[in-house]
């Protein structure tokens, strides 16, 4: 078998991996290699192609396929090496790869590893819906695949189960493509996209949202003829006397993402529940040393703004890994989420260095603080007019704050 | 083809394709009819893929004996059909003292059926066999298996198809003339078919194909298994199957967990009947009561380690007032010669399928001379099992040879594009997704195709010239796309 070697080897070409992989090049590390299984870099952007991208990094409303765009130019422009159609099969806590290619199977010897493999959508198995299997059930990237990428049309008359953002996206692009959307049904009793979403997809298009409700049955034998949708109440049981028949010919779910950490798990590195992703440090080193991860395959992110910076970090730091400049500390001072707060990453840090703060609420809540606590005394503070569990909240914090704290907790108050 | 038959067997399922492999080694004309447009789209492809040993039938039943036989028949059936079977054993566990008298007295039936290897275990032979595993005794069937059943079904019918026998998919058979000598069989795809044998093999329907030619007394009534696949990530949980000793008024083997060959579990089934033979819709009931159950079973699973639910149909001769078993009918009657019904191929008719296949040759003999074909090649070519189970060495060479097997079009079951289209270029001709799906394991991982078919959707354009109107799932009706985005 073909073996390489490379100090820095990025897995995933999606925008974190792009930002990781030109983070690493400019922080000095001459050697920088990018595995990407599709035949272009971009990752999932490539079919997002609404606009709403890079606000934040670019101060402008790009296209996912602009965004990416732009790091790719960059990308090209620093002469970074990258290898196409490849994908990394399994990876090994010595930092070893498998990959594969159509030229051959190789292994690859890296001096650190960038995982940035993205996500998949939850699927109709996943949540174990009832009712038969026909044609016609389509998880809403997917069908963004076939309509943006393939030019073919999933159905005429949608229902779309759950409101996460690509959800949403596809209603309105559903609609624009001459397709009926009956409805977007969503379990919790608020959505779980983005604010900016909902006015822009569905409410712009008069696309009713119905809050607390779900479909609770698919029919059909060969293709979708309709769902059953009814109220779901505070157990999440549905309410009878609810139920209506919705008739259709497809459904698009929108029903959650899962950190694709098949590779994670091989490499035997520890998870964290909570984000089903890798436990990470403050410098997104997981618990096998010189592995790093970032990215939605770390965290789902509802921003991309986020991810290239948060990648841009990672970049950073695996070069800093191989000049032998980070090290495991004796001592890690924990971080945990408490009171409203659904997560919070990285779960541990070293205390030596400044760091940002990800984290999400349980719920929906208003005029509220985030607090950062070292027992009694305030880490960190953050006042927010508007909680809501689809916005990420990042905090600053720096490492003078922290004394020799041993524990933080994070909180809403 | 032909349209003149000496054998004609209506549906595709393990026990008609066992019965054509079989009947592939003679020197006559055999075909298979088959309503659906792949093989094993019926109860073949919807069970638990379970080897039985034999220990559950009263001794002298056909179901008795064709359990046993069967299952010995398996090991040589499997290597040469390039099926994966694994005889991992079971473990019966009893949890009182009622429960180790009937582990005796299983022990005594599996015995007098020809069973061999049985033991009854203590409690540390049990944890040496499954550690952790609950009860005070259990009774060990060394001679239980796990199979892939569409693998072996699919095998079955690529063997017979290799050797002659032709397959007419997409064809429901809706009238069979007799005509004294024989049989003219008409189908929906406007094929008509005679033949001087007709084998009954349409497992759910067998009643509703009787009665074409007269006979009116077999009844079927579908009885629903439903079960929830496991995540691989819990591969590995499992060495032995392990069921509850049968307790009185149990119908079936009870809701239980089974490793499959390909590394997922499965829970289930569950038992209801159902009206329609082709209800396999699953209910937010029992799917609430299967998540319990495996969650009681298997600790450390977890809610994202569901990832699809099915049901299969037991066609049962009982009604729901009576329960219970009947034992198999396989049977020529003097009111119809020439016509062989199998009618109630419960369980175990996975695993009875190859001896069955041997009962209903000598059925045909009776009536047709069979003399030998030297022609007859009982392997099938290929290899056992999938590409991602190779070692890295192997995988490396089989790249090397070919680059197909170098691109990954599946990522969650790792299947190469050589795979996907192999499974598309399948020797029978099945052209639906689900064809695809149950040749190469495409789309049936953790994702469940939301990353490969869009792939596979692609390949079949380019390489394939689909139109949006040309992908259907799995059957006329189940269209995926409804055209071209304006
Ligand atoms: C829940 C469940 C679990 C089971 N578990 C096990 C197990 O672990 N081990 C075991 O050994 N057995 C098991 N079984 C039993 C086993 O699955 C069946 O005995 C076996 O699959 C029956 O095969 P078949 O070919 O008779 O039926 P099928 O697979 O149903 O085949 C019949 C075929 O006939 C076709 N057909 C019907 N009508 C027509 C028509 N008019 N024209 C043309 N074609 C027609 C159908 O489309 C179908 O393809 C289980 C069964 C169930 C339901």
């Amino acid at each position: 078998m073909n073996t390489i070697k490379h100090d820095v080897v990025v897995i995933g070409g999606g925008p974190a991996g792009l930002a990781a992989a030109i983070s690493a090049r400019k922080n000095g590390c001459k050697d920088v290699l990018l595995i990407e299984r599709d035949k272009r870099l971009g990752g999932i952007l490539n079919q997002c192609i609404h606009d709403g991208f890079g606000l934040h990094t670019f101060k402008e409303a790009l296209t996912g396929p602009e965004y990416a765009q732009r790091f790719i130019d960059e990308f090209s422009e620093l002469g970074i090496e990258s290898m196409l159609n490849t994908i990394v099969l399994s990876a090994d806590g010595k930092r070893n790869l498998y990959a594969s290619s159509r030229k051959n199977l190789t292994r690859i010897e890296a001096g650190s590893v960038i995982l940035s493999m993205g996500c998949r959508e939850r699927t109709a198995g996943a949540i174990s819906l009832p009712g038969t299997r026909p044609a016609g059930i389509y998880t809403a990237g997917a069908a963004q695949n076939f309509i943006n990428l393939q030019n073919i049309m999933v159905g005429k008359k949608v229902v779309i189960l759950g409101s996460g953002d690509i959800g949403l996206i596809m209603a309105r692009r559903m609609t624009l493509e001459g397709a009926k959307v009956e409805g977007v049904f969503e379990i919790l009793p608020y959505p779980s996209g983005l604010a900016r979403n909902i006015q822009q997809c569905l409410n712009d298009y008069d696309i009713p949202l119905s809050l607390s409700t779900s479909v609770i049955e698919i029919h059909g034998k060969e293709r979708v003829t309709g769902v059953t949708v009814a109220q779901i109440d505070a157990n999440y049981r549905p309410v009878s006397g609810t139920e209506r028949l919705v008739p259709c010919d497809s459904i698009l779910l929108s029903v959650g993402l899962i950190p694709e950490n098949e590779l994670t798990r091989g490499a035997g590195i520890n998870m964290e529940g909570r984000t089903s992703g890798a436990a990470v440090d403050d410098t997104f080193m997981t618990s096998v040393p010189g592995i790093f991860s970032c990215g939605n395959v770390l965290h789902v992110h509802d921003l991309v703004d986020h991810v290239s910076s948060e990648a841009s970090q990672v970049g950073e730091y695996a070069v800093r890994y191989l000049e032998g400049e980070i090290k495991s500390p004796d001592a890690y001072i924990k971080i945990e989420p408490r009171q409203g707060v659904r997560y919070v990453l990285p779960q541990k840090i070293s205390g030596i260095r400044d760091f940002t703060l990800s984290l999400r609420v349980t719920e929906p809540m208003r005029d509220r603080a985030v607090w950062v606590r070292d027992g009694e005394r305030k880490v960190a503070r953050k006042k927010m007019a508007r909680l809501h569990p689809a916005e990420m909240i990042r905090i600053k914090i720096k490492k003078e704050k922290l004394n020799d704290a041993k524990v933080l907790e994070v909180a809403v108050e | 083809m032909k349209k003149q038959y000496d054998v004609l067997i209506i549906g595709a399922g393990v026990v008609g394709n066992a019965i054509a492999r079989e009947l592939s080694r003679y020197k006559i004309n055999a075909a298979v009819v088959e309503k659906d447009l792949d093989v094993s789209t019926g109860t073949s492809s919807r069970n638990s893929g379970v080897i039985h040993s034999g220990i559950h039938y009263k001794p002298g039943t056909l179901r008795a004996r064709l359990n046993v036989r069967g299952n010995a028949l398996m090991t040589d059936l499997c290597r040469d059909l390039k099926v994966k079977i694994q005889y991992i054993g079971k473990l019966t566990v009893a949890q009182d003292d009622i429960d180790v008298e009937t582990l005796h007295s299983l022990k005594q039936q599996g015995e007098a059926n020809g069973v061999p290897g049985l033991e009854i275990l203590d409690k540390d032979q049990m944890q040496k066999i499954q550690p952790g595993v609950g009860g005070i005794r259990a009774l060990h069937s060394p001679t239980t298996g796990i199979i892939c059943p569409y693998g072996l079904t699919i095998a079955l019918a690529e063997n017979a198809q290799a050797n002659g026998v032709d397959f007419y998919l997409g064809n429901e058979v809706n009238n069979i003339v007799s005509n004294g000598q024989g049989f003219t069989v008409k189908t929906s795809a406007g094929e008509s078919l005679s033949a001087s044998v007709v084998v009954n093999a349409a497992g759910l329907y067998s009643d509703h194909i009787a009665r074409m030619v007269g006979i009116s007394d077999y009844s079927i009534y579908p009885c629903r298994g439903e079960y929830l696949i496991l995540d691989k990530r819990l591969e590995g949980s499992l060495n032995v199957l392990v069921y509850p000793a049968p307790r009185k008024g149990g119908a079936g083997l009870g809701i239980h967990l089974t490793n499959t060959v390909d590394g997922n579990i499965l829970i289930g089934p569950s038992n209801e009947y159902v009206n329609e033979a082709d209800d396999y819709a699953c209910t937010a009931q029992i799917i609430d009561t299967l998540k319990k159950e495996g969650h009681e079973l298997l600790p450390g699973l977890s809610t994202s380690d569901f990832i699809r639910n099915f049901s299969g149909l037991r066609p049962k001769q009982t009604p729901p007032e009576i329960k219970g078993f009947k034992d198999f009918v396989i049977e020529s009657r003097d009111d119809v010669p020439g016509f062989i019904n199998l009618v109630g191929i419960e369980s175990p008719g996975l695993t009875c399928s190859p001896a069955i296949g041997l009962m209903v040759r000598d059925m045909v003999a009776e009536k047709i001379p069979l003399e030998e074909k030297p022609s007859f090649i009982s392997e099938r070519p290929g290899i056992v099992g999938f590409f991602n189970e190779l070692r890295p060495e192997e995988q490396a060479d089989l790249v090397a040879k070919d680059p197909d097997y170098g691109e990954i079009v599946c990522r969650c079951e790792q299947v190469t594009k050589k795979e996907v289209l192999d499974a598309i270029q399948n020797p029978l001709g099945a052209k639906t997704i689900g064809a695809i799906k149950y040749r190469s394991r495409a789309m049936m991982g953790r994702c469940q195709g939301g990353f490969c078919l869009p792939r596979i959707v692609q390949i079949l354009q380019k390489d394939f010239g689909y139109r949006p109107e040309d992908y259907l799932l799995s059957n006329a009706g189940s269209q995926l796309f409804t055209g071209r985005v304006r």
